[in-house]
């Protein structure tokens, strides 16, 4: 590494002095996105580590021609761009999913372009990379297209099983490692490469499919962790230390992260990849209740404002519902009408609430409701028997009691918002459809409960207007 | 560069990584996930590289969206979770400026 007599941009030094400058804002970047003041900027340092990564690749003595790497960078400006400019924040995580999905689709592509290179004279050390990148890069793909779709609402977001999906599943990854091991055993065909791809391709496509819409943050963020390790794969046989050093951080951080989601939802990644959680039993379940003729109380946006506007302390429980309804920013007019009122406003945020941890956070925080009023389950749940009023605002399985009181229940055991210990609560609800993980909520029929039917921007601003009335 | 030494920088960068993150709060798990999402997009410099090798139709257009795949998965990922982070941006209300710093403050550790 010494420098070079006649130095030059295109050097191999000069190129990893650069790599060497953007890691460290890489690193810089996620330290930084430890507060919310300093976050912004995080990602900005980290955006300008990637900027010179890419710049010096560009330099680069083997780099491919300039004029199709305009066309592939320009095509993805063009698509990459107007999509986060217009995705609104409550699809976030579905976009999070697709921009992941890409990811591991270029992985796949290109470790496919090197075998079509070098083809099986590639030798082990990088052939074995190699065919990993392929593998997680393209069960990373079409696992993240799934997710996507669910999210969507394009595939219905409940699990779908199929007969011995386990055995498929096995079936499918043996079947791709063993026409990996084929070509690095020495076998030039490119149709068992292509084989390599097609069965991870189903394998993604099968693993993610009978997984419920409620798992589905856990999922995604654990795909993020697998095309981070495929892009550090890629790296190792591509000689790239950029790859490697960015990929392993994602696929470090990226398991860290679902693992702390799999913890809040107290459940195991293995039980949650297993797949099928909130199936058959909940149905059942279901039908249960409707034949036991329990019955809910309903009530309306008038009586709803009386209650809250007497109320000493409201806490406010937002979900998924408050999300798509986008009735965040009706959500802080209530608060502020309750403010003027010297009614004690908070929220109760789940950690998994919405389809994301801190999903909620964002949506609020763009309504402009400040940080100190979200406060966190296990700092809430302690004084739900002293709040008078809750209003759950399109939440549904974050709040519901089975959790905590039917062992038999799928999401036994998750920790839980305790709503139900509140004097009253009002649950804001589309209608009295089971929640994301098709689970019924026991909640619905306590004593201390009552059911504002209708969209949850609606049905604020309808108490909004009757609260400025009273 | 050797095998060995390419393995040790992926242990010690591994390791870099599970330290950053294991400090982040629950607020910025979405963000976070979404900016370390970015970060993964340097794939793209593997399609750069490899292009510079591919030979006919079927490397160009393999490579061409890997590219463009690679250039989603950055560009859109650092916007995305730019626009995520501006919203966490506190504008002090009409009378509130003074409090707002207070706010922030009590924001730590969120």
């Amino acid at each position: 590494m010494s420098l070079p007599s006649a130095f030059s941009l295109q050097d191999p030094d000069f190129i990893r002095a650069c790599y060497l400058a953007a890691f460290p804002l890489f690193i810089l970047g996620l330290r930084f996105l430890n507060h919310p003041r300093t976050a912004r900027r995080g990602n900005a340092i980290a955006a300008v580590g990637m900027a010179i990564a890419v710049a010096a690749t560009l330099l680069d003595r083997e780099v491919g021609d300039y004029g199709l790497i305009a066309l592939g960078i320009a095509l993805g400006t063009v698509i990459g761009v107007p999509a986060a400019r217009a995705v609104k924040m409550t699809a976030m995580p579905q976009m999070v999913a697709l921009f992941n999905g890409v990811g591991g689709g270029a992985v796949a592509l290109i470790a496919w372009a090197e075998f079509r290179h070098y083809g099986g004279d590639m030798p082990l050390d990088q052939m074995i990379p190699t065919l990993f990148a392929a593998i997680v890069g393209s069960v990373s793909f079409w696992g993240s297209n799934i997710a996507f779709g669910k999210l969507q609402e394009l595939i219905p977001g409940r699990p779908i099983m199929l007969p011995a999906q386990q055995f498929v599943n096995i079936a499918l990854l043996v079947g791709s490692v063993a026409c990996a091991v084929a070509i690095a055993a020495g076998s030039d065909s490119e149709a068992l490469f292509i084989a390599v791809l097609v069965l991870a391709a189903l394998l993604g496509n099968m693993v993610v499919l009978p997984i419920g819409g409620a798992d589905m943050p856990v999922v995604i963020s654990m795909l993020n962790a697998l095309t981070g390790l495929s892009a550090a794969s890629a790296g190792i046989a591509l000689d790239n230390v950029a790859l490697i050093v960015a990929g392993i951080i994602v696929g470090a951080s990226g398991s860290i992260l679902t693992n702390l989601m799999a913890q809040a939802m107290n459940r195991s990644i293995a039980n949650i990849v297993a797949g099928g959680f909130g199936g058959a039993p909940a149905g059942a379940a279901a039908t249960a209740a409707a034949s036991e003729g329990r019955t809910v109380r309903q009530t309306d946006p008038a009586d709803a404002a009386i209650q809250l506007a007497y109320a000493r302390r409201v806490v406010i429980a937002p979900g998924y519902g408050m999300a798509v309804a986008q009735a965040q920013h009706a959500v802080r007019e209530l608060m502020d009408e309750l403010d003027k009122r010297g009614v004690e406003v908070d929220f109760a945020i789940h950690p998994v609430a919405g389809r994301m941890p801190g999903h909620m956070n964002v949506l609020l925080a763009e309504a402009d409701v400040p940080y100190d009023k979200l406060k966190e389950m296990d700092e809430i749940n302690p004084e739900f028997p002293q709040v008078d009023v809750v209003l759950v605002l399109g939440a549904n399985d974050v709040t519901n009691p089975a959790a905590r009181e039917q062992p038999d229940s799928p999401i036994y055991g998750m920790p839980i918002l305790d709503v139900d210990k509140a004097q009253q609560v009002i649950i804001v609800k589309r209608s009295l459809n089971p929640g994301f993980a098709g689970i019924d909520n026991p909640l619905f029929y306590k004593e201390n409960c009552a059911l504002l039917f209708g969209d949850a921007k609606e049905a604020v601003s309808q108490i909004v207007s009757e609260l400025q009335a009273l | 560069m050797d095998l060995l030494t390419e393995l040790t920088i992926l242990v010690l960068a591994a390791f870099v990584g599970f330290e950053v993150i294991s400090k982040v709060p629950n607020t910025l798990h979405t963000p976070l996930m979404s900016a370390t999402n970015a970060i993964h997009g340097i794939v793209l410099l593997g399609g750069l590289l490899v292009i510079g090798r591919a030979d006919g139709l079927l490397d160009n257009v393999i490579l061409v969206i890997a590219i463009a795949f690679g250039t989603i998965n950055i560009v859109g990922g650092f916007l995305v979770t730019d626009r995520m982070l501006e919203m966490f941006k506190r504008k002090p209300a009409k009378g509130e400026a003074a409090k707002s710093g207070e706010r922030e403050r009590a924001g730590v550790g969120v």
